[in-house]
């Protein structure tokens, strides 16, 4: 049984103009140790996943349908108090800007020992001990000083390895992370990917990583799931995805980033951009934007398909994958 | 590589530039720049905190080119962009823009040469005025610097340009915030194209954008400049964006320039150990496993630099002469221009 279970989760926003559906019957699952990657472009429906699983909607958001099993208890139907206890206990979230986990008035070492505090029944001095033991394991010099110090004494780097120390306090099953690394320099990127891909290792804790990059998902996760419009379009192994992408919007994206093609030569670009919630096409949502958009890509939303290893959300699907769509 | 680049950018050059032809000679060079930030402290004080941004960088950008600017946040790309475009005084050093010296140069002086030097920012949407329709945004450069042009002529000039960018010219009455990012970003370029720049220095301009959307900026910024025949000042941190669109690359470590050096020649073989470690951070499509950079500890200050070589705490390579000495960019046998000792002294 997987440690994650999402099955057709679906998120609405009631507004003034109607009910926003944020996410569309989104299904995936995270392995015990397994590192999971939700990729996708700005309003895709990422974020609006994990705070569903969290329980950290924000008004008038909810869930309308679909569960979130976790460790035998479905997410989807806890209490406030209950959902507390789970988060940043069983569950941590790494988000992108530090200073959403980070209190700027207090020392790294006050936050880290009441976090486990709130957890965990152990005296300072324990709490303590475990804090700059994790303090060590993201690598931050000299941990016992820096107990002592305030997030803004910090470089944003090593805030967020501080961040990836607390998410690790309570010896987590599941860790989030929503575009840790994106306001960060590609060396402290690499830095910190390697340090998150090697401590999942080595406690055996899952990951569910968002962003946008693609190249750090093929680099970090080992399944992945794309997200267009609030739905799943294709998911399956990474190595898999990122080599033999069905969908033409994985498709697209893929053959979009520079660095793929010769020097100085046109991009690949994908015409248009991603409609708002608003404003969804009937159909396949990515039709007008699809360069194998038939008529019938207009009518029905495709079903999520397997073939072969991959899910792939697509009316022509079968001909892509044999090569023999035009 | 011809003589006249290695005097424009070596260090070396500072002062006088040696005559050339002014065909030949780069279009904007950058010679022996510094720029220092004094910061509030008290007036008793008697040092002052100085952020020490920009320390003796000197190069030249030539006719044509996309020169693209790369380091880490914080190592001085936006403030030597913004110098070179007069938005900034220097503290040292001097910026020339077709032979003609341009910095500290005053508002009439100046106008001809505002013209010729257009910008594009980040955040299409806060450098879009939010109360003012696409029109007349495009065309308030237009009535600047051209006065007396027909409006019939101005109705044209912004049409042509904005189908050159392949934006809808009946996006004239709209407002910003109807568009996308992208679109926002492609209105911005139709902005600066608008008065005929020679030289478009572009910061960031794409990584507020999704990678779908990022490729039709590209794409857009690439066909301009070869029916323009424009001149490019790029910065990013995207260096996979680098590899594609530049013609040569500057890489930037703590205000200084560590490495110049054609995009061909960086990638394939990078000198200086900062730019090595750099290009090997960058993640791609790969199965492989991402690797730690091996780049131990932090940036340091600018408001303290290390003694000798600003990256030298930091290297791999580093002796007790990278500590005391400031390494002078080097020109080698393929033009590639290195400031290390390391390099220089065949330890590289
Ligand atoms: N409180 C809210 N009210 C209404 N709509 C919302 C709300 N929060 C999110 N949405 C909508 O849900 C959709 C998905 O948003 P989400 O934040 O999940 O995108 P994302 O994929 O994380 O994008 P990004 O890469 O920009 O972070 C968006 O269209 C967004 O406008
Ligand atoms: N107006 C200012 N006053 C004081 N310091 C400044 C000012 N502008 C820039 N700096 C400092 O100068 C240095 C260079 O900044 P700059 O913005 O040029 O970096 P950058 O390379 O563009 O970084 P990024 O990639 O984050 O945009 C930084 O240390 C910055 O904090
Ligand atoms: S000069 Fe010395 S410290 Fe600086 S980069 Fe070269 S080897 Fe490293
Ligand atoms: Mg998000
Ligand atoms: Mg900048």
């Amino acid at each position: 049984m997987p440690l994650l279970d999402v099955r057709d989760l679906r998120v609405e926003f009631p507004t003034r103009h109607g009910v926003l559906t944020a996410l569309h019957d989104v299904s995936f699952s995270v392995d015990k140790g397994e590192r999971l990657g939700i990729v996708g472009e700005s309003g895709a429906g990422k974020s609006v996943a994990a705070f569903a699983i969290l329980n950290l909607l924000s008004r008038p958001g909810r869930i309308t349908g679909g569960r979130i099993l976790f460790e035998d208890r479905d997410l989807a139907t806890l209490s406030r108090a209950d959902m507390r206890a789970i988060r940043g206990d069983r569950i941590s979230m790494i988000f992108q800007d530090p200073m959403m986990t980070l209190n700027p008035v207090l020392t790294i070492g006050t936050q880290m020992v009441e976090t486990l505090k709130a957890h965990r029944d152990i005296s300072d001095a324990e709490a303590r001990r475990i804090a700059i033991q994790r303090l060590g394991e993201v690598k931050i010099p000299s941990p016992e000083k820096r107990m002592a110090s305030y997030p803004h004494e910090l470089s944003g780097g090593m805030r967020q390895r501080v961040v990836i120390a607390i998410a690790l306090l309570t010896e987590p099953a599941l860790i989030i992370a929503d575009e840790p690394t994106t306001a960060l320099d590609v060396t402290i990127q690499a830095e910190i990917m390697s340090l998150m891909l090697d401590l999942c290792r080595t406690h055996g804790v899952g990951l569910i990583l968002i962003t946008h990059d693609l190249a750090v998902v093929s680099q970090v996760t080992q399944r992945v799931v794309v997200l267009y419009a609030g739905r799943v379009v294709e998911s399956g192994q990474t190595a898999r995805v990122v080599q033999n992408p069905v969908h033409p919007y994985t498709r697209g994206l893929l053959s979009a980033l520079p660095g793929e093609g010769e020097p100085g030569a046109r991009l690949n670009q994908i015409r248009g951009s991603m409609p708002p919630l608003t404003a969804i096409p009937p159909g396949c949502a990515f039709h007008p934007r699809c360069d194998y958009a038939e008529e019938r890509c207009r009518v029905g939303v495709p079903p999520l398909d397997v073939i072969e290893d991959h899910n792939v959300r697509c009316t022509r699907a079968r001909e892509l994958i044999r090569g023999v769509a035009a | 590589m011809s003589g006249h680049t290695q005097t424009a950018a070596a260090p070396a050059a500072s002062g006088t530039t040696a005559p050339a032809a002014v065909a030949d000679r780069p279009l904007v060079e950058v010679d022996g720049l510094i720029k220092h930030f004094d910061l509030g402290g008290h007036f008793l004080q008697r040092e002052r905190p100085t952020v020490k941004a920009i320390n003796d960088v000197s190069l030249g950008i030539r006719r044509g080119e996309a020169f693209c600017l790369v380091g880490e946040s914080g190592c001085g790309k936006s403030t030597l962009a913004r110098i070179v475009m007069g938005l900034l005084d220097p503290t040292g050093g001097a910026i020339r823009f077709d032979g003609t010296r341009i910095d500290g140069l005053k508002h009439t002086a100046r106008k001809p040469f505002h013209r010729r030097m257009q910008m594009i920012f980040q955040n299409p949407y806060a450098s879009l005025n939010p109360r003012r329709t696409v029109q007349k945004t495009l065309e308030e450069p237009l009535r600047f610097h051209f006065p007396n042009l027909s409006d019939a002529d101005v109705k044209t000039k912004v049409e042509q340009v904005m189908v050159s960018v392949g934006n809808d010219p009946s996006w004239g009455t709209r407002y910003p915030h109807e568009f996308s990012g992208g679109q926002r970003q492609r209105i911005s370029i139709a902005r600066a194209l608008m008065v005929d720049p020679d030289f478009v220095v572009a910061d960031e301009p794409i990584s507020a954008l999704d990678v779908s959307i990022q490729a039709q900026v590209l794409n857009v910024m690439m066909d301009t400049q070869e029916a323009r025949d424009l001149t490019y000042l790029f910065i990013t941190h995207d260096l996979s964006v680098v590899r594609h669109f530049g013609t040569r690359v500057g890489v930037m470590y703590l205000g200084t320039l560590c490495e110049l050096a054609d995009t061909a020649t960086l990638f394939e073989n990078p000198r200086h150990p900062y730019t090595r470690i750099l290009l090997s951070a960058i993640p791609r499509i790969s199965t492989e496993e991402m690797k730690p950079p091996g780049l131990p500890g932090e940036v340091p200050s600018a408001m303290n630099l290390p003694s000798g070589c600003v990256f030298h705490d930091r290297c791999p390579l580093a002796n007790a002469r990278c500590s005391a000495e400031v390494p002078r960019a080097q020109c080698q046998a393929d033009g590639t221009l290195v400031a290390c000792h390391a390099v220089e002294e065949g330890r590289g």
